[in-house]
């Protein structure tokens, strides 16, 4: 792995929770807990977990646009929690964001063309409106939409189109991370692929580093090179893609694996199935917070909360099993 | 209508998709009033009260408050609409017709102005309430609901009573007290609003704060308020009739529907017309106002109208 790109320390949002007329606060959802990755340039890190398990917010946190509780978030090696609102503007056009619902990301006012001239007006890319036109027209063509259309509104096209829509919006500003906030689960299955294999070659063309979350493994298994699985709002095991899926070492990833359909009907396999429901994060189970659920609880995991620790290079699992 | 049935029919959508066929792409305009007839006819009917009102002085036949000696019976009574007074006249002798067209001036003055400064203060305070939330938030809030749970007409009279009656004071009156309902509407559109991706998005994109509340939040939540607006408008012609037909609104002998209706209410047996005529110009106008304020929904939904 190169030097990386992004780098997300013991990344924290809190929620507090309020009750009463005096809207005291009275509790607080740990949505992200202590959550820590790298990302080099041109690599895709996956982020995968359950609904609920804090992965969109901790996408946001990072972007800012939900304001961590603490951590750093290092970005080319500065701290951009501690930016100040200019910078954090300028600092916007290194990494963009592409959002689940293409129904809701893009502006039903805007046509096509506004939507992608926002950027650079907002950041005073291209100045004159012909420049802007063209750059509008290649950024349609580079996500594989013809330029003619620029001038329709986006409930003129489909929910992949209009993903494209999004990636090129995201593309606009000539980013170098794009935090793809699972791009494809709203999307047929047929164009999904089609989606994944064009954010693999906007990767390849661009040199671009992604943070792909998602909930389905096989997309993200496809499309990552290290995965990171969460757990209430922690990061449970993390490793490279490959040997993650081979060799799960988390009792919480082998759950998740064995529930990955195989396209064989002769295959033979063992379903763990997961008891009962995600805790909640208002107030989450003492020790390992996955212990209620894990089939290989043991005494210790009631009681302390295990470490995270690199157990082979560039592998790392947070628990009991192997200390 | 006819019109619209074919295009709503699954076939000829689809046909009309795949083709790509629109050799003339008509305007949004003309296919809004086709689909919509109503619209049409509520916008020739705000526009006849424009009309009118802007020209009452040369349409009218007579002088508004002058007490004609023939406009009267021998025993008194008011006349009943004849060649001289079209549409009669009332009890102290004043051409109906004339009044009625000044009276539009009041009544389109009063509810479009009250209707404008309600739409301002509205709107500002309920972006700022919907947007930051919190302390703001509730503060705004227990005002409205305090303007809301107070008796309107009660609260009007008092203030037009503080300000001495006059056309600019009451509809400062209703503007400055009717907001209420524009604010609330304006924050629950805002919260719904700033929560969409887009906006979201923008953000990520570094749009500043006004250009996220003005160019990105603002658009996308004028529809309801624009037809709040055109149908406050109505309301508002509505609460000078009542005002003027208290006694609050406008001074005599200056001609509103309102205090004509008052006015005519006393004589009402055996001279009708004099509720007819401003009873009816009251109805259509705020009817007009209504079907406009439908229509422009519409218009303002970019998915309805293709």
């Amino acid at each position: 792995m190169s030097e990386a790109l992004l780098q997300v320390r013991n990344l924290k949002k809190h929620f507090p929770i309020r009750k009463g007329v005096m809207r005291r606060i009275s509790g607080q959802v740990r949505a992200v807990d202590g959550v820590s990755f790298e990302v080099g340039a041109g690599e895709t890190f996956g982020l995968v977990g359950e609904s609920g398990c804090g992965k969109s917010t901790a996408g946001r946190s990072i972007l800012r646009l939900i304001e961590p509780t603490a951590g750093q978030i290092l970005f080319g090696g500065k701290d951009i929690r501690k930016l100040r609102k200019g910078q954090m503007r300028l600092m916007r056009r290194e990494m963009q964001i592409v959002f689940q619902d293409p129904y809701a990301s893009l502006n039903p006012r805007y046509t096509v063309r506004q939507i992608l001239e926002e950027p650079m007006i907002i950041h005073s890319l291209f100045r004159s409106p012909a420049e802007r036109q063209k750059r509008v027209a290649e950024l349609l063509e580079t996500v594989g939409l013809s330029a003619s259309r620029m001038d329709r509104y986006p409930h003129e096209f489909s929910g992949g189109q209009r993903q494209r829509i999004g990636i090129a919006r995201a593309l606009a500003v000539d980013p170098k991370l794009i935090i793809a906030d699972e791009p494809v689960s709203a999307l047929d299955v047929s164009v999904q692929s089609q989606v994944l294999n064009l954010l693999d070659d906007l990767q390849k063309q661009l040199n671009l580093s992604y943070v792909f979350i998602a909930h389905d493994l096989s997309v993200v298994k496809h499309i990552s090179d290290r995965i990171g699985v969460m757990y209430l709002g922690q990061i449970v095991e993390l490793g490279e893609s490959d040997q993650l899926y081979e060799n799960p070492l988390h009792p919480y990833t082998q759950a998740l694996l064995s529930a990955v359909p195989i396209p064989d009907p002769e295959a033979r396999r063992e379903r763990i199935i997961l008891q009962g429901d995600l805790p909640s994060p208002a107030n989450p189970p003492k020790g390992c917070y996955f212990h209620p659920r894990c089939k290989d609880c043991m005494e210790v995991c009631r009681t302390q909360a295990p470490e995270w620790k690199e157990v082979k290079p560039g592998r790392f699992v947070a628990c009991h099993l192997y200390d | 209508m006819a019109h619209m049935m074919a295009d709503s029919s699954p076939t000829t959508g689809l046909k009309q998709r795949l083709a790509h066929p629109p050799t003339k792409v008509r305007s949004k305009f003309v296919r809004v009033l086709r689909a919509y007839p109503l619209v049409f006819i509520g916008g020739l009917m705000v526009l006849a009260l424009i009309f009118v009102a802007v020209f009452a002085d040369k349409l009218a036949t007579f002088n508004p408050n002058f007490q004609f000696a023939n406009g009267l019976a021998p025993d008194g009574a008011p006349l009943a609409p004849n060649h001289t007074f079209i549409m009669g006249t009332d009890d102290l002798g004043r051409d109906v017709y004339s009044r009625l067209l000044f009276g539009a001036r009041v009544s389109l003055e009063v509810g479009v102005f009250a209707s404008l400064i309600s739409l301002f203060i509205g709107t500002t305070l309920g972006i700022i309430s919907g947007y930051y939330g919190g302390f703001v938030d509730s503060v705004i809030m227990r005002i409205t609901d305090i303007m809301l749970a107070f008796p309107f007409i009660l609260f009007v009279v008092a203030l037009v009573a503080v300000l001495s009656p006059s056309i600019t004071n009451i509809f400062i009156a209703i503007g400055v007290l009717g907001w209420a309902v524009t604010a609330r509407i304006v924050r629950a559109e805002v919260m719904k609003v700033k929560e969409f991706e887009y906006v979201q998005a923008a953000r990520a994109l570094g749009s500043r704060q006004w250009r996220i509340l003005f160019k990105i939040i603002l658009p996308n939540i004028m529809a309801p308020v624009i037809v709040l607006t055109t149908l406050a408008i109505g309301n508002n012609m509505l609460l000078e009739s009542t005002l003027s037909y208290l006694g609050i609104g406008v001074q005599p002998p200056t001609a509103s529907w309102g205090s004509m209706l008052s006015e005519g209410q006393q004589v009402f047996e055996y001279a009708p017309w004099l509720l007819y005529y401003p009873g009816l110009a009251l109805m259509l106008a705020v009817l007009g106002f209504n079907l406009l304020g439908d229509g422009l929904r519409e218009l303002f939904n970019p998915r309805r109208v293709r």
